[in-house]
């Protein structure tokens, strides 16, 4: 089992090696020279030099690198060029906020996906069934950009339940329940295609089980339908159930960015599409490298946790 | 391994050296693929899907020929009249530009961002799968490992970070969507051909002396190459929906060409005063053609699946 988890983060950490990697050469992706693109046009070529020493891009590329990745470990990303501020401050709050956003998401995700598939896949072939596929269907197929939008217009502004956009209430902010307030919406329109694909998962997952002889057998022993059911079958479909929802939370930090930007909720994906608007490189790195850290270690948890529910895999990796 | 040759004709043994169309074996009364395509007809949802997708690449193509409007020129005076309006049946939205002409219009890029990318990959990907998961070639699994690191990134994500860096235009999302389906689509083709390539017919044919480059061409290949397909089909309904999210953050197709993308977000502007319908059918239309291509890759897939071709 030591092994397992040892080589499970020694991996980790060659992937987060990489994803710095990349991240760092999203920067020489960028057409023309940085220095040019903050002095602007009509800089002298005197200036330019000089803010490229400052910033070091005259320095060899692989240098460059580890002197980023050094950064990285000192939890240095750099200066912000539009806001006079290191990258580091403006993202770990706008951080903690996704974070808020995606795990309510993540809990609206779980809750209803799952009993969803379990009943689906318990009267297969039923109108629920059939419904509730059909519509996981269309929503695994959804604009979430436009899926927000139509909630914004729907609760927001005919019925006027919940508010439009932001965190907070700006003139009288109301602590937790005006936060839930504000959550209800951006994490609904986050969770809806996770939550489709994780619902037909489930199901599929859950009908094979269903057919399976011990299953039978349980029921012949006189077990109550829901004990089969929630107890013995869900149990054994939960690893391939928590691999997926491990898999979908990449959508679900993908989608976030269009989510923020649509209700205006101050994480990190607004922060991205704000400083993409502005060529704020530096800051789309990190808003990036954040997202992709957050990914990498959702994973991982959803490996160790598929590792405790089921024995087997324990023992194949760690061969 | 001898059993498994024993009274068989090896398919490639004939087809190598028959140039012209392939005999058909008295044992398979008709090609695998007119099977296939009898099935797939069967599939309601599939063909309605199908039909859906022609239509709609038509009317793009044919854009000129069904709307006498400009696509970027609008008339301020009737700015967002609603559906229904005479002349504009759908309606025009903030700058009075006519939505049926910018559906239309913008179909054309909408379709193309999202289908031409994963058409370019496709070969490429086929080529990385066949090299590292059948030949196991060195620089093949290298390059595998490789674009594994690429999975860290959340899909949508690598999209918009390739795009936000390359800057907005069309070639420029076109080229950011492309590598960031390269991983995905080389990962599916890369694990039919380990898949296949365990089989007993490569094996036996292996055993029987067959030319491993031909074997991989000629058997190996189609095989892979239907996975890939399927897979391909549903990642153009996954990339309608990325390609126009692109447009609709700004770093996709740029105004005022129209885009399907950049039109829900010019709606996401007067919503707030309670117009909707500027944001609503575009977007509506992005969610159709994205299901009617997982409706088709789901019909190819199931067509395909020799236990569910029979009656």
């Amino acid at each position: 089992m030591t092994a397992t988890i040892r080589n499970r983060l020694l991996s980790t950490l060659l992937v987060l090696f990489g994803v710095s990697l990349i991240v760092f050469l999203l920067l020489q992706l960028v057409p023309g020279d940085p220095a040019v693109t903050i002095l602007g046009s009509g800089a002298t070529a005197e200036a330019v030099a000089a803010l490229r020493t400052e910033l070091g891009l005259d320095r060899a590329l692989p240098i460059q690198f580890f002197d980023y990745l050094g950064g990285l470990v000192r939890g240095d990303l750099g200066r912000s060029l539009t806001v006079n501020a290191p990258v580091t401050d403006i993202m770990l709050p706008r951080f903690a906020n996704t974070i808020i956003l995606t795990v309510a998401a993540l809990i609206l995700c779980i809750v209803v996906a799952v009993p969803l598939g379990v009943i689906a896949a318990h009267k297969q072939y039923s109108i629920f069934d059939r419904v509730s596929m059909m519509v996981s269907l269309a929503g695994a197929s959804m604009p979430v950009y436009w899926f927000g939008l139509l909630l914004i217009g729907a609760f927001a502004v005919t019925l006027g339940w919940l508010p439009t956009s932001g965190m907070y209430n700006p003139r009288f902010p109301g602590g937790f329940t005006d936060l839930l307030a504000h959550l209800v919406l951006p994490a609904i329109a986050a969770a809806l295609v996770p939550l489709a694909v994780i619902a037909r998962m489930t199901r599929s997952v859950m009908i094979d089980i269903l057919q399976q002889d011990y299953i039978r057998t349980l029921r012949a022993s006189g077990l109550s339908t829901n004990s089969v059911l929630w107890r013995h079958a869900l149990r054994n479909a939960l690893p391939p159930i928590v691999n997926i929802i491990g898999l979908q939370v990449g959508y679900l930090l993908g989608g976030v960015v269009f989510v923020e930007v649509v209700f205006g909720w101050p994480g990190l994906g607004q922060q991205l599409y704000t400083s993409i608007t502005q060529r704020d490189i530096p800051v789309v790195q990190a808003g990036v490298l954040f997202i992709a850290l957050a990914f990498v270690i959702i994973n991982l948890l959803a490996d160790g946790a598929v590792g405790l529910l089921d024995p087997r895999t324990r023992r194949k990796v760690g061969a | 391994m001898s059993t498994l040759v024993a009274g068989r004709t090896f398919p490639w043994v004939r087809r190598s050296s028959a140039g012209g169309p392939v005999q058909v074996d008295t044992d398979t009364p008709k090609p695998q693929w007119r099977l296939a395509v009898r099935a797939f007809s069967r599939d309601r949802m599939a063909v309605v899907s199908l039909v859906v997708l022609v239509i709609v690449t038509l009317a793009a193509v044919f854009a000129p020929l069904l709307t006498p409007y400009s696509p970027t020129a609008g008339d301020p005076v009737d700015r967002l009249a609603g559906i229904g309006t005479e002349g504009h049946l759908l309606g025009l939205d903030g700058q009075g530009r006519d939505i049926w002409t910018r559906l239309l219009y913008g179909g054309r890029n909408s379709l193309m961002t999202a289908v031409v990318p994963v058409f370019v990959v496709f070969p490429l990907a086929l080529m990385i799968g066949l090299f590292a998961g059948y030949r196991r070639s060195r620089a093949g699994e290298v390059l595998m490992r490789i674009l594994d690191v690429l999975f860290a990134f959340p899909l949508v994500l690598l999209a918009i970070a390739l795009s936000a860096v390359l800057g907005a235009g069309l070639g420029n999302v076109m080229l950011a969507i492309g590598i960031t389906l390269i991983p995905y689509m080389a990962r599916v083709a890369y694990t039919a051909a380990v898949s296949e390539a365990s089989k007993d017919y490569i094996e036996a044919a292996r055993a029987y002396g067959a030319n491993p480059l031909l074997l991989m061409f000629r058997e190996l290949m189609p095989n892979v190459v239907v996975q890939l397909l399927v897979y391909s089909t549903t990642l153009c309904g996954l990339m309608i929906v990325v390609a126009s999210g692109l447009s609709f953050l700004g770093v996709g197709v740029i105004p005022p060409t129209p885009d399907w993308g950049i039109m829900t977000a010019d709606g996401k502007n007067v919503l707030l005063e309670g117009i909707y319908h500027v944001a609503t059918i575009p977007g509506l239309l992005i969610l159709v053609v994205s299901l009617a291509f997982n409706l088709v890759g789901d019909g190819i897939r199931d067509a395909l699946d020799p236990r569910k071709q029979t009656n």
